[in-house]
């Protein structure tokens, strides 16, 4: 017998009464009948609780004048596990660099928030966030501007100084 | 009534029984409604409660659903056959309604009407009569299908209908005997007499006639022929559709059917308790509400309240015993087939046999001692009954109702594990 298995031998059938455990068995769905512990989440009118580390689709953070804060380093898509990040990057007059194509599949996406953590000006993050439904899957695959506009926070990074985030 | 004309008869009748039918059907959608909420409050769940005010336009949307889908039928199926099983099972369990009494008659500028469709003679015969007609319904339906299943549904279902029927008749010859009548009017009647619900005077009819009814009505511990975990649903596996819808509805209006008949027979339909105010009942033309010390009849005081409040308590007595149906199906889990086969030949029956005898002898006991109909004569057949239903649960659990759910035995238990435990060897250890 392996040792996972438990043995639960019923009691001597000639023992036990019946009547009680019906009746203790209805007592116990009246309890629950009138006094119902109720789990379920009433989902559209109640939303449930994320946790601020929840890592959902991803935002891009934008500078005051509306420009990516993405300087195309090329560090996410080097650290995406999933090849889900499509980076090309330009570079302006003055020097400065800046994504042309930036995209990311949601559905390769394993949310890892490894990009989140790699970006060294803060851009890419993953975020809070849970409602993703699509009526294409073209839709999926989110463009630079998609990125900017997306308006849910951003997930807390995890703070080794402060392990369980209190 | 018995002034009136044809045609008066016929308005006050076509009133009656539309509103009758209406009710029925309303509270027969309602109930599904409420099976799903109970079922969810049992589970800690909410049941549904999306459509309309905490769900209560959900029977509609059902219904909608179910004359809009698609209707399948089996190409190996008996069609004349799978048509009618479902009217077959509907039809009977909607007109029994008829013969019971939901309220106190009620005065109008036109004359007494009274709350009942029929109020014929046979009464409870009617209604035996035609219940178990329902049950061709599941049969045809099942041998209709053409389905192994479906077929062993509809056996299941006309076999466990044959034995509990006996029963049940037991357990109405001992009201019958009470009441000396067959009329459910009456029946009432006697019960405000006797100032006794016949609960109490013939307490083990009263729970052989619930045992039996939920049988009858093929509800939770007892549903052999659907046992969706056995036979996929059983006698109505290949139907879909309003065809479907049809059975349910049967067997719910069959569950309310049942209830109003607890109500009737046992707590005394529409009797206010504790109150004689509204007692009535026809004797000679005359409404009356009892008689004087020296045998003359009062004269019933009716009024439209008090029809009114006699319906709202009848309402109120027949719906605890639909949530009763309810809270038992989420509590109890089905019988095995041969263990419905036992319980209704080997202890319902005869235990039903011995005590019409037991009532009979009480009743010619307290005739030949002249005991009058009344609370002395309810109160010694009170102790009897509660007697034979002493005896019946303990014999029925094996002595154990006084004893406890395994008491002793689960001492005896545990040191027989402990004994067990420590007889095994040892496991090889994971290495």
């Amino acid at each position: 017998m392996p040792p996972t298995v438990k043995v639960v031998r019923r009691p001597e059938g000639a023992k036990t009464s019946y009547l009680r455990a019906t009746l203790k068995g209805m007592a116990l769905t009246f309890k629950h009948m009138v006094n119902p512990a109720k789990v379920t989440l009433q989902y559209p009118e109640e939303r449930p609780e994320l946790s601020p580390r929840w890592r959902g689709t991803h935002r891009m953070e934008v500078h005051a004048d509306g420009r990516p804060k993405c300087v195309a380093c090329g560090l996410c898509p080097t650290v995406c596990p999933s090849n889900c990040i499509r980076l090309v990057g330009g570079e302006d007059d003055q020097g400065n660099r800046y994504p042309i194509v930036y995209e990311i599949d949601e559905f390769r996406c394993i949310f890892c928030g490894m990009c989140q953590e790699v970006c060294p000006v803060e851009a890419i993050h993953v975020g809070v966030h849970f409602e993703n439904a699509e009526y294409t899957r073209d839709r999926f695959v989110y463009d630079l501007d998609r990125l900017m506009e997306q308006d849910h926070p951003s997930a807390l990074l995890w703070d080794p100084s402060d392990p369980r985030s209190e | 009534m018995n002034e009136q004309s044809m045609t008066a008869f016929l308005i006050e009748k076509t009133i009656i029984v539309l509103s009758v039918f209406g009710g029925v059907m309303a509270v027969v959608a309602l109930t599904t409604l409420i099976e799903r909420r109970v079922a969810g409050f049992i589970q800690d769940r909410y049941g549904p409660n999306r459509v309309g005010w905490f769900g209560i336009l959900q029977p509609a949307a059902d219904g909608l659903k179910n004359f809009l889908k698609e209707e399948t039928n089996p190409a190996a199926a008996a069609q004349p056959y799978f048509v009618l099983g479902p009217i077959i099972s509907l039809a009977p369990a909607l007109v029994t309604f008829a013969v019971v009494p939901f309220a106190a008659p009620l005065p109008t500028p036109w004359g007494v009407v009274e709350m009942i469709v029929a109020d014929v003679p046979i009464g409870i015969l009617y209604i035996l009569a035609l219940s178990s007609l329902g049950v061709y319904g599941v049969v045809m339906g099942g041998w209709a299908s053409n389905n192994k299943f479906s077929f062993l549904g509809g056996l299941r279902a006309s076999a466990q209908m044959v034995s509990y029927e006996v029963a049940l008749g037991l357990a109405v010859v001992v009201v019958l005997m009470m009441a000396g009548s067959v009329t459910l009017t009456e029946m009432v009647w006697q019960q405000q007499q006797l100032n006794f619900w016949f609960a109490f005077p013939i307490s083990l009819a009263f729970i052989l006639f619930v045992i039996s009814a939920f049988a009858e009505t093929s509800r939770m511990p007892f549903d052999m022929p659907e046992a969706e975990s056995e036979l996929v649903g059983g006698f109505h596996t290949e139907y879909s559709g309003m065809k479907y819808a049809m059975y349910p509805m049967g067997e719910y209006s069959h569950m309310l059917t049942s209830s109003a008949l607890m109500a009737t027979l046992f707590f005394g339909g529409w009797d206010i308790p504790f109150w004689t105010g509204d007692d009535a009942f026809l004797v000679g033309g005359e409404w009356i509400k009892g008689f004087t010390e020296t045998g003359a009849p009062v004269a019933a005081e009716l009024a439209w309240w008090k029809t009114l409040f006699t319906f709202l308590v009848f309402g109120a007595k027949t719906y605890f015993f639909m949530i009763v149906y309810i809270w038992v199906r989420w509590t109890v889990p089905r019988f095995r087939y041969d263990q419905v086969m036992q319980l209704g030949w080997k202890v319902m029956l005869p235990t039903a046999l011995a005590y019409v005898m037991v009532v009979a002898a009480t009743i010619l006991t307290l005739d030949q001692l002249e005991v009058a109909y009344g609370f002395t004569f309810g109160l010694v057949l009170t102790a009897v009954s509660a007697l034979c239903t002493g005896i019946f649960l303990f014999v029925l659990d094996r002595g154990r109702v006084m004893d406890g759910a395994a008491s002793g035995a689960r001492q005896r238990f545990r040191a027989s594990r402990e004994l067990a435990d420590a007889e095994t060897p040892a496991l090889p250890s994971g290495d």
